[in-house]
């Protein structure tokens, strides 16, 4: 009893850390699928870029992660925006098809960019030593560094669901998710929304694999290894729904920790064939002829 | 009064003599470059993979990120068969074949019903578990190290497929024609028509009467078969199945041939795959993260200059110096 209770603390914070990382990096393609119609494969770069950015300025030039993180998260948000602008904005309703083949493009060249730059082997993860600590919890010993993760996405959810919900500009969101044709026609500036939004979900992206950078590890395959676990979580939420986004990424998150513990030699097999399962079961019943 | 059938589904049928001109520099390349058969015949299993994929994608617009798998498992079913004893190509071939179709069969109905981001996460997850599979069954496939000890009876009992390749590469080419026909004729019949509807609209294509899901499954299984014997064709010629046919890389491969030739378009898929194939060849000895600015710069570059790939390129040439 002991064991199992103990086992499940262990699963539940591993967990619920990784769903964190995963939500993080998943609310800008809901963003981003809600609002343009565009399915950005190539979301996972721009994690993979705030995570090399976050930990080399720690690592090259002795920056504390608290300088690190947000100056990666900046210039990604940046960046993205000069992505968005360059190639995103010949997307829009371009049909799914040249968005599949494009964004497939930019996740090929991220990749080459991101050997190129940082070299083609996973980056340690060395963690602060106040993060390297670990606590006992109910026998288990669980790394300071799980702990923090969850309560920074904690507050990010928090302020996200203020942010969406209180304020102008997440009114203008939900109204532009919801049709986009009628909140431009009622005066909200959609193309600045688009941008806008645009540069928040890359720059959470970024937060993410800053972040997470001890769960998910970074390597130049990055942007395809995770591609699938955050499609599932944006397939599962919805359209631009970001409450349910969370809740997803944090079950996401359990299972697949929960099915790395249980079953180690046939983890992949069990968490993707549980996903394919859980994305048909909720598409049962729709006519092959909805859009 | 009797209504004129409109030129362009017509024209779909008609051979043009344009068409000879890859068929004939085929068996040129078999006589005038004996020393590169080996790679000649990758290509065109390569055109053959890249052909199925523009029906299902291309014709029926089913967007897939897991090709792979029908491939893949063309090329383990065939090697297998030729391990366990059964040596003959042909039916080896359509083995595989039927292998991926019964596979893709099995699937289809469930996947088919998603489109968009679902379908691409399905596909994706799919690829993924085979591969992963493959990888695991080590007293079947082999695992890392891949399938080896494959060998293969005489073609027709006459010819012995040799280390210079040339009983393969005919092989490969009869097996690319005898499908290209197939497939030339099923693009233009009302079948094909009617996958095209469906690509285009599909709400439209239900209302007016087309069992649209069977049609996809029946599509999605006509290519996997394509995609297996392909597969099963490269095991055979190559007497070799590693993990690699299952990987993301393979699916990432063949839609760059398609798009670079020209998808939706028949012969796109027989021009993208030898052009990519070859310079691929050139870069074999550069580091292979460089290789993919390649890829990613032709599919960006394709996407937002030439949506028709080479063909098209050639098409709206064609058009510009003939204007009507």
């Amino acid at each position: 009893m002991q064991q199992f209770l103990s086992g499940a603390t262990f699963i539940a914070l591993y967990g619920i850390s990784y769903g964190v990382v995963l939500f993080t990096i998943s609310i800008g393609l809901v963003l981003t699928l809600g609002l343009m119609r565009v399915v950005n494969l190539a979301h996972l770069a721009f994690a993979a870029f705030g995570g090399y950015l976050a930990v080399s300025l720690t690592n090259d030039y002795g920056l504390s992660l608290g300088v690190s993180v947000p100056a990666a998260v900046l210039a990604v948000a940046i960046f993205s925006i000069v992505v968005e602008r360059l190639f995103y904005v010949h997307l829009y309703g371009a049909g799914e098809l040249n968005q599949v083949l494009m964004t497939i493009g930019l996740i090929f060249l991220s990749v080459a960019t991101i050997n190129m730059l940082f070299g083609p082997d996973v980056l340690p993860a060395r963690l602060a030593p106040a993060l390297a600590k670990t606590v006992e919890i109910s026998g288990y010993p669980i790394q300071m560094y799980r702990l923090f993760v969850t309560v920074v996405g904690a507050i990010l959810l928090f302020l996200l669901w203020m942010i969406f919900d209180w304020t102008s500009f997440g009114a203008r969101l939900r109204a532009a998710v919801d049709n986009a044709t009628m909140a431009q026609a009622i005066g909200i500036d959609v193309k600045r929304l688009f941008s806008m939004a645009f540069a928040l979900g890359s720059g959470l992206a970024a937060l993410g694999g800053a972040v997470g950078y001890a769960i998910l590890p970074l390597e130049p395959m990055y942007p395809f290894k995770y591609l699938p676990l955050v499609l599932v979580v944006v397939v599962l939420s919805g359209f631009g729904n970001i409450k349910a986004s969370a809740g997803v990424a944090v079950f996401v998150g359990v299972v697949d920790t929960a099915c790395r513990f249980l079953f180690p030699a046939s983890a992949a097999f069990v968490i993707y064939s549980l996903l394919i399962g859980l994305v048909l079961w909720r598409d049962r019943g729709r006519p092959a002829s909805v859009r | 009064m009797v209504r004129r059938i409109p030129d362009g589904l017509l024209a779909r049928h008609r051979f043009h003599w344009g068409e000879a001109v890859f068929w004939v520099s085929a068996l040129a390349v078999f006589s005038l470059f004996p020393g590169y058969l080996t790679l000649a015949t990758t290509a065109l299993i390569m055109a053959l993979f890249a052909l199925s994929l523009d029906l299902a994608m291309g014709f029926a617009g089913i967007v897939t990120l897991g090709h792979a798998t029908f491939f893949g498992l063309g090329a383990y079913g065939a090697g297998l068969l030729a391990v366990e004893g059964y040596q003959e190509p042909i039916m080896g071939a359509v083995a595989g074949g039927v292998l991926a179709a019964v596979v893709a069969l099995g699937v289809g109905p469930l996947i088919l019903r998603l489109e968009g981001l679902p379908l691409l996460m399905v596909t994706l997850s799919i690829g993924l578990l085979f591969y992963e599979g493959a990888n695991k069954l080590t007293w079947l496939t082999g695992g890392d190290d891949g399938l080896q000890g494959i060998e293969i009876a005489p073609l027709l009992g006459q010819f012995p497929f040799t280390v210079y390749g040339h009983t393969g590469y005919l092989y490969a080419l009869a097996w690319l024609f005898v499908l290209f026909v197939a497939m030339r004729r099923l693009v233009a019949s009302p079948f094909g028509v009617s996958l095209q509807g469906i690509r285009e609209n599909r709400a439209r294509m239900r209302l007016v009467g087309t069992p649209v899901l069977g049609h996809l499954v029946l599509a999605y299984a006509i290519s996997a078969f394509m995609a297996g014997v392909a597969g099963a064709v490269s095991a055979q010629t190559t007497k070799f199945v590693g993990l690699a046919v299952f990987s993301l890389d393979t699916s990432a491969d063949v839609m760059v041939m398609l798009v670079l030739g020209g998808i939706g378009r028949i012969y796109g898929a027989l021009l993208g795959a030898p052009i990519y194939v070859v310079v691929k060849d050139f870069a074999a000895a550069w580091n292979p993260y460089h290789w993919m600015f390649v890829i990613g710069g032709l599919l960006v570059v394709v996407v937002r200059f030439a949506r028709g790939g080479i063909l098209g390129m050639l098409d709206a040439a064609a058009s510009r110096m003939a204007p009507r």
